[in-house]
């Protein structure tokens, strides 16, 4: 390496950069499979930019263009801007709310010219590098809780903002931030406690509430019995044990049916309880004029009900075998079964595709990312850094997990993108500056930031 | 640095691997250990064609085909694709209302749920709409014509023989064993039933790539699944389709039938039942519509009578009879008997038609002079002869004869359908008449009357088994068929020669031929004769009755005819029926000769065209159908009447109601009251009049 010239290769990881490059050249690859037609003349509407494909190569020339930039820029931008670019972000997400234009029936998007912006997207690369930075603050101590709850709200604000835009999937992302917060000291009871939560709510629809009810009693008798020397000794801990019956009890009875009927879109709740596999039953007439409404909305664009999506993207994944059909020869994709399938459900193209030994190398290629952007962030030296790098991990990996185990019918059906392969601008440019602001921060790995 | 929490950071690995793994276990039940997505994505993007197959060509024995493959189009309608269509000028091309038009949308749409499928908007269009939409079609998108084979007759004949094909029904599926798939076609009847097999080819298969809205994207694997259908074999024929054009010219505006065989293979020459049709009325636009107004006419142009139509023979019996009793050796061709004109010796008198002393002196002149008295003393003496023991075994014994002949039974050729004839079994006798019953009970056996009922296919068999002295091949149609293998036994049957009179000396058979040689060259059927051939034949009238309006009235008779010539080497046997026609010489006898001559010399001498006109445009169509289809028609009105209180169905009737029942019964000749309580089928018609029983 040359000392005198500023070169930007400096201290970059490249193999994170391979694979990114990797990733972004199956995405487009994909795109391609899934929008080509028989006779379509490929050079042509390449160049002519009109395609998915030719589009998503643009935004991919764009995203590496702006790398190179974010590599060319000091370290210490990021650290001295990151507050800044957090109240920006904020400001454009309130910005949607006078100015969003109906595209696709979302109310996220600013139509900025040719390029449409969805603020909630770019919001996560800021949110990161401010929770990296208040983490990373001198004056932090993280093991307090009034600290723990300032991360939170920072991060949770815009995730309420990403709801109010009816942005469900991208709100649930910001969830994804807990995992750097558990890195820097969050009590891993709250993982669990988390955790469990999942499980009753998922419990609270799985079961009758009264059946519910009574596995809690006796769950809660049942520990009663084998706590009984302890809770002689201390009757603090039957209190405890009460209090958490009481609690379960209340959240089973009370507030995922608040939470359900206030907090969700009636057709969010549908896709929930198809995911689980049962039938969702509308408790009010408004309710089930809007699944009603939504259904008509599915039928329009696939010619089936609302579980249609995932049936399909489950037999066009399923259909690929061991070894895959081969690039464009999956009926399912190419000809029209799988609805959204250059965004949400592009990975049925490579499912299909390429079969299970396709699929299993390409999601190989995403943990060993996701295993080196860890690697990564725990070979810093500044806490900003580290943080910053769980931040990417964690979001990269919540994307892929809520992406990919809906295509394959694990998840309900959040319209989350697959990092660097879906079809989307604002994904790949945020994916990407995401990435790229990694590499830099790493490669500035003996400094120390703040 | 801060150290604290550093393990936390292999908390995260772990989270981060056993999600993957989870997608991973998930992914290998679903690509790996579960088969049925692929089975799936099969059904929704695989579409299997059935391709059909071109059926066979059927050609005559000059190798012209007289039924062949035809393209005609069907307009088919894809809803979706329907843009700025000029609904006034296609309603005006198809000659429809707007309101035809959108029923029929409604219809299509309402039948397929799926706007992007093509559906039949039209089907068989007309020549020259189809012409006008070929050049107007870029005007409507949405719409196509597409071919569609259909089977075509360019000879307009041969209906009855060639029969016609139609959709499989549920019948015809689970015979199969479901070899048929729903929307094949069959034949029905005729030639393309019998030979279906060899008819239809193979169905090939063509696996095809649909989309989402089941729009076809192109072949599935560059067609490596595909199979090619195969065309049907063809049928070469014994039909001289020249001959056949002849005797359905012959038979036009009559009721009855004509079969021609060749005696030396049993090859079918020529085969017309009147009334009949243009085969290419079931095939085109309007077929529905003729097979409707066939199927409800009472003459039964539908009817195949060279099969299905029972005579009773009359006269033409008579050889048979001669041949038997010599036979059996009850008489000498010197045998005479004096006959004065009539048969008296059971009683009832049986008129004969000739008066004057000996015109019955030996077999040869009672047989050309075609003497009842004779040939009734002739079953007499055959039946009580005395080596038999009794009239019934005797009786049996001249019932062998009967079946020898092929008269009694079915002769199993290759038609579907064919009727057995009568020839009835003692127990029938024993039955009406209590066991009481002698020669004289049923004498008039002898001349072809009584309950013996033949069909002209029968009767042409016996005339071929007499012109061979003994033997005869099963009649048939076909001669072979194209890509035959040697162990094809389809038409092994009909390639074995059956000797079944070969017993009966050779002087017999010259006795009868010389008879019969006299019948034309002396005798009845002198309007027969051809110079320069010996022509051996006897002509036939068989009384006929029928029930008409609860009352039994006595008919014209039938006019019967047999034949074959050259006596030296024959070459073709014929057997004609003409219904209410009057004597055998009158019509049926001319009709022979015509036919004869068309096929011994290929051509017919220039007088002799006058003659075919004479015979084609007389209109011999019995008068009692035209009251027997209004009665039918208007009982069939007064049912729907009953069923939907629509009074539409009867005033046609009440109109001209009395006009037409006047007419009707000033032109049936004459009334006999029905005396036997025995006659049951007073409402069930059979459409020649014939099932009905004699004195």
């Amino acid at each position: 390496m040359n000392q005198n010239s500023p070169t930007i290769s400096r201290g970059v990881d490249w193999s994170i950069v391979w694979m990114y490059l990797f990733l972004c050249v199956i995405g487009i690859m994909s795109i391609f499979a899934a929008t080509y037609h028989e006779g379509d003349n490929v050079l042509q509407s390449f160049l002519s930019f009109k395609t998915d494909y030719s589009k998503q190569s643009l935004y991919f020339l764009i995203a590496i263009i702006l790398g190179t930039v974010i590599l060319l820029t000091d370290s210490k931008f990021f650290t001295a801007t990151a507050n800044l670019f957090y109240l920006f972000g904020i400001i454009l997400m309130f910005l949607v709310f006078p100015f969003h234009s109906r595209i696709k029936g979302t109310e996220s998007i600013i139509k900025l010219g040719l390029f449409n912006l969805q603020p909630a997207e770019l919001c996560k690369v800021f949110v990161n590098l401010a929770l990296a930075k208040y983490l990373s603050q001198q004056d932090t101590d993280f093991s307090k809780t009034k600290s723990q709850l300032i991360a939170a709200g920072l991060v949770l604000f815009p995730a309420v903002l990403s709801r109010l835009q009816s942005e469900t999937g991208l709100a649930l992302v910001y969830f994804s931030f807990f995992i750097v917060m558990y890195r820097e000291g969050l009590p891993g009871a709250v993982l669990v406690i988390g955790f469990s939560l999942a499980v009753l709510v998922v419990a609270t629809l799985l079961l009758e509430p009264n059946t519910l009810a009574i596995i809690l009693t006796a769950i809660a008798i049942i520990s009663i019995y084998f706590l009984r020397r302890q809770i002689k000794r201390k009757r603090k801990i039957f209190f405890l044990v009460m209090g958490l019956w009481v609690l379960c009890v209340g959240v089973q009875r009370f507030a995922v049916p608040f939470f359900f009927d206030h907090a969700l879109e009636p057709y969010q709740v549908k896709r929930i309880y198809d995911a689980i596999g049962r039938d969702y039953v509308p408790k009010n007439q408004a309710q089930a004029e809007q699944v009603m409404k939504e259904e008509e909305k599915s039928k329009k664009k696939s010619g089936d009900d609302g579980n249609y999506n995932v049936r399909q993207s489950k037999i066009a994944i399923g259909s690929g075998g061991v070894l895959g059909k081969g690039l464009l020869k999956g009926t399912q994709t190419r000809y029209g079964f799988v609805p959204e399938q250059r965004t949400d459900f592009i990975f049925d193209t490579i499912g299909e595709g390429f079969g299970f030994l396709g699929s299993f190398i390409f999601l190989m290629l995403y943990l060993i990312l996701l295993l080196r952007i860890v690697t990564v962030a725990e070979r810093q030296r500044s806490v900003f850094s580290r943080c910053y790098a769980y931040g990417v991990a964690a979001v990269i990996f919540f994307h892929i997990t809520i992406n990919i185990g809906m295509a394959i019918g694990l998840v309900p059906v959040i319209g989350i993108p697959l990092p660097f392969v879906s079809y989307g601008g604002t994904s790949l440019l945020t994916f990407s500056i995401m990435l790229f602001i990694l590499v830099r921060l790493d490669a500035d790995r003996q400094m120390v930031l703040r | 640095m801060p150290v604290f929490n550093q393990s936390r950071q292999n908390v995260i690995r772990l989270i981060f691997v056993a999600t993957f793994l989870v997608i991973v276990a998930r992914l290998f039940m679903l690509q790996v250990v579960s088969s049925k997505y692929q089975i799936q994505a099969m059904d929704n993007a695989v579409y299997k064609k059935v391709v059909y197959p071109d059926r066979g060509i059927i050609y005559d024995r000059k190798g012209r085909p007289i039924l062949n493959n035809t393209i005609i189009f069907d307009l088919m309608v894809t809803p979706a694709e329907i843009k700025n269509v000029d609904t006034n000028y296609l309603c005006n091309l198809l000659a429809i209302d707007t309101a035809e038009f959108n029923r029929r949308m409604k219809n299509v749409l309402f039948k397929n749920r799926n706007r992007y499928l093509a559906s039949v908007f039209e089907d068989l269009l007309p020549p020259d709409m189809q012409a006008k939409l070929e050049e107007n079609i870029w005007r409507f998108p949405g719409f196509t014509l597409v071919e569609r084979p259909i089977r075509a007759y360019p000879y307009h004949a041969a209906a009855h023989l060639l029969g016609y094909i139609g959709e499989v029904d549920s019948a015809i599926l689970r015979r199969s064993k479901f070899f048929y798939q729903l929307g094949d076609y069959v034949g029905r009847s005729g030639l393309e039933q019998y030979y279906e097999s060899v008819l239809m080819g193979q169905r090939g298969m063509q696996h095809l790539i649909k989309d989402n809205r089941n729009r076809i994207q192109g072949s599935w694997e560059n067609g490596k699944y595909d199979t090619a259908a195969i065309a049907g074999r063809s049928l070469r024929t014994y039909l001289d389709i020249d001959l056949q054009l002849l005797a359905e010219k012959l038979m036009t505006n009559k009721v009855g039938s004509i079969v021609a065989i060749d005696p030396k293979t049993g090859g079918i020459l020529a085969m017309a039942s009147g009334p009949g049709f243009d085969p290419n009325d079931l095939t085109g636009p309007e077929k529905q519509k003729n097979y409707a107004k066939m199927v409800l006419d009472v003459s039964g142009p539908l009817l195949n009578r060279a099969i299905n139509g029972r005579y009773e023979p009359g006269s033409t019996f008579k050889p048979l009879g001669g041949l038997i009793a010599l036979d059996e050796g009850v008489i000498t061709p010197s045998y005479g008997y004096p006959c004065l004109g009539a048969y008296t010796a059971c009683g009832k008198v049986i008129k004969c038609e000739h008066k004057e002393p000996g015109h019955a002196a030996n077999l040869r002149l009672a047989l050309s002079h075609s003497c009842n008295s004779y040939f009734s003393q002739v079953y007499r003496l055959s039946v009580d002869n005395a080596q038999y023991h009794g009239v019934k075994n005797g009786y049996m014994k001249w019932k062998q004869y009967m079946n020898a002949f092929g008269l009694g039974h079915r002769l199993d050729i290759d038609l579907p359908g064919e009727d057995s004839g009568n020839i009835p079994d003692t127990s029938v006798y024993n039955k009406d008449y209590r066991g009481q019953w002698n020669s004289c009970t049923n004498v008039t056996l002898g001349i072809g009357q009584d309950k013996m009922q033949v069909t002209p296919m029968q009767l042409a068999n016996a005339m071929c088994i007499i012109a061979n002295k003994g033997y005869y091949y099963i009649p048939h149609i076909a001669e072979k068929f194209d890509g035959e293998a040697p162990n094809d036994s389809l038409l092994a049957k009909f390639r074995e020669r059956h000797e079944v009179l070969t017993h009966i000396s050779d002087e017999a058979y010259e006795a009868i031929h010389s008879g019969m040689q006299d019948v034309v060259e002396s005798g009845t059927a002198a309007a027969a004769k051809i110079p320069g051939i010996n022509i051996c034949a006897k002509t036939g009238t068989a009384e006929k009755y029928t029930i008409l309006d609860g009352k039994r009235i006595k008919l014209p008779n039938n006019s019967m005819f047999v034949c074959f010539a050259p006596r030296e080497n024959p070459k073709i046997a014929i057997a004609v029926a003409v219904e209410n026609a009057g004597f055998g010489a009158t019509w049926a006898a001319p009709i022979a000769s015509l036919l004869l001559e068309k096929y011994l010399n290929d051509t017919l001498r220039t007088e002799r065209l006058k003659e075919v006109e004479r015979i084609s445009s007389a209109n011999l169509m019995p008068a009692y159908l035209k009251r027997k289809q209004f009665v039918e028609d208007s009982t069939r009105a007064y049912y729907y009447f009953n069923l939907t209180k629509d009074t539409g169905y009867l005033r046609k009737f009440y109109k001209d109601v009395k006009q037409k029942a006047d007419s009707a019964r000033k032109s049936v000749p004459k009334t006999i009251p029905q005396k036997s309580p025995a006659i049951i089928n007073k409402n069930k018609y059979d459409s020649a009049g014939n099932k009905n029983p004699k004195t």
